[in-house]
């Protein structure tokens, strides 16, 4: 699903290295969170994988295509099988929460009918059924990052990648958003999740990998938070 | 391809920079109008030059009994001869781009410049034997005077040699400037469309960063995120381009065939169907440049 061969990334006019040789590999549906302090390299690992940046040595691989080598008119079709979903939800205040979900059918090319049919059903899915015509600033923020999810979640993607999803939500709120990710999981998706939230992840036990200063220092099956901030 | 949802965003955008948007129809419009207009003038001159140049003549004017005793240094021998006039009409004859020749008399010419010149004074004073005799030499083609020239103005009996097309030269020198002036305006006011259209792209897609950032992580292709920019600017480029064609239209209109065409009846002035073709050009370019602006702009201030 994801493969990392001595990824090392340095960012233009910066000496120090953002991500310094890190290898490792996640299976088709693990639930994997990344953790680690803020300037570890976990936003870069992310980006490497969503292939906003390239990897300037080593290579990443993503549902089996090599990132580095892949054109750049490819990327949109690697993309289409990726869910993303932010701390800030990045969802569009000026149209509905249907018509949020309904544009990430609308602009890969989906036919209409098609998106009249699965955006209400992925709502219902994510907890917000029948909230289809309300604004995004009507929500609250648990709800607002349902929406981002189901946004993420409606082209069915292979991987989701989530960074720090829970971090502008109060903790109640986000254990409902870890279950709906938990319960997306189940269904084959593989979830990346980055987050700084110590709680969640030592209830969830998953498998946890940390960062730190672009090294990797631990990879631990059904491991722990493990460090103090 | 969801051409509804294209055409939404275009609209939004285009309202969005009310104001840029004008901008650009406006120097647009103004740019076109200049690029349509000096094609049209070129065409004007070109048509006149057609018009004029088949009606002048090569003159060779002939020495007469005046030239000779005012000692003009080209009829020191006198004044021309019988044997000479026809020696030099039969060569004449000869040249392959010599279309026709007239021989005009000295007592002809004089009842043509009476005619010209009608009750003024200078005409009372002048008599028959002032004026020359001379041949006019109608070309094929009238840019070859030179072979003429060369040929007749150091023949004996010659005075001189005139084209009169030298005295047009000088018309259509300046209608060429004016031409030009218009060309090099054109210049600088597509300069300032171009920028205008890549100042706005840049404004809208600072506007929209939100969209288009969505749009990429859902994996749509950078031509589907692309598409609306340049669509909107070739919107605003048609928009611009047809008020260009109006302002060509209404020139030909109101200008020429109501008060040029009317006033000035010696010129032959372009038909509408000059006008006409000028304007599916028009139209491309008016929709093709702003495109192109936007794509280069689009590479610049869009990441996709």
């Amino acid at each position: 699903m994801i493969r990392f061969d001595n990824v090392s990334k340095t960012y233009p006019r910066q000496s120090a290295p953002a991500l310094q040789n890190v290898s490792l590999e996640v299976e088709r549906g693990e639930f994997v969170f990344l953790v680690g302090s803020s300037g570890s390299g976990k936003s870069t690992f992310l980006r490497l994988i969503l292939r906003e940046e390239r990897a300037s040595t080593g290579s990443v691989h993503v549902l089996g295509k090599d990132l580095g080598r892949l054109s750049n008119w490819k990327v949109p079709q690697v993309r289409r099988q990726l869910g993303t979903v932010f701390q800030d939800f990045r969802l569009l205040p000026n149209k509905t929460v249907g018509e949020n979900v309904a544009f990430a059918l609308e602009v890969i090319g989906k036919p209409r009918g098609q998106i009249r049919k699965t955006v209400p059903e992925v709502l219902d899915l994510v907890g917000l059924g029948g909230k289809d015509d309300r604004m995004p600033g009507e929500l609250s923020g648990g709800e607002q990052q349902r929406v981002a999810i189901a946004r993420a979640f409606v082209n069915r993607p292979m991987l989701l990648i989530a960074d720090e999803p829970t971090g502008n939500l109060d903790p109640q709120t986000s254990v409902g958003i870890m279950k709906l990710l938990d319960r997306i999981n189940r269904t084959g998706t593989t979830v990346v999740m980055a987050t700084h939230d110590a709680q969640i992840v030592d209830q969830m036990r998953k498998r946890v990998i940390e960062l730190e200063r672009g090294r990797l220092v631990r990879d631990q099956t059904r491991g722990v938070y493990g460090y103090q901030h | 391809m969801r051409a509804h949802f294209v055409l939404s965003e275009i609209g939004v955008g285009l309202r969005r920079n009310v104001t840029m948007t004008f901008a650009v129809i406006v120097s647009v419009a103004l740019s076109l109008a200049l690029l349509g207009g000096s094609l049209l003038a070129n065409r004007q001159v070109n048509s006149m030059k057609d018009y004029w140049y088949d009606k002048v003549e090569v003159s060779i004017f002939l020495c007469n009994e005046n030239d000779a005793e005012s000692d003009d240094p080209h009829c020191s021998r006198g004044a021309v001869t019988d044997e000479q006039k026809e020696q030099i009409q039969a060569e004449l004859e000869d040249y392959d781009i010599v279309d026709k020749v007239y021989y005009e008399s000295a007592q002809e010419a004089f009842e043509h410049y009476q005619e010209q010149q009608g009750d003024s004074p200078i005409a009372a004073v002048v008599t028959p034997d002032q004026m020359q005799d001379s041949f006019r030499v109608k070309l094929t083609d009238p840019t070859k005077y030179d072979v003429i020239s060369s040929a007749f103005s150091a023949r004996e009996g010659v005075q001189s040699v005139q084209d009169q097309r030298d005295l047009l030269t000088n018309l259509f020198n300046l209608l060429n400037g004016v031409n030009w002036a218009a060309i090099g305006l054109m210049l600088l006011m597509l300069v300032v469309a171009l920028l205008l259209i890549v100042n706005t792209v840049r404004v809208s897609a600072f506007s929209r960063r939100r969209e288009t950032g969505i749009m990429r992580l859902v994996g749509a292709s950078s031509f589907y995120i692309q598409l609306p920019f340049i669509l909107e600017a070739a919107i605003a480029g048609l928009m611009g381009a047809l008020l260009a064609c109006l302002l060509l239209v209404g020139v030909k209109y109101f200008a020429i065939n109501n008060f040029l065409a009317e006033r000035i009846p010696l010129i032959n002035f372009i038909g509408w169907d000059a006008v006409l073709s000028v304007l599916p050009f028009v139209l491309a370019v008016g929709a093709l440049m702003p495109s192109v602006a936007a794509f280069f702009a689009l590479r610049r201030y869009l990441k996709v």
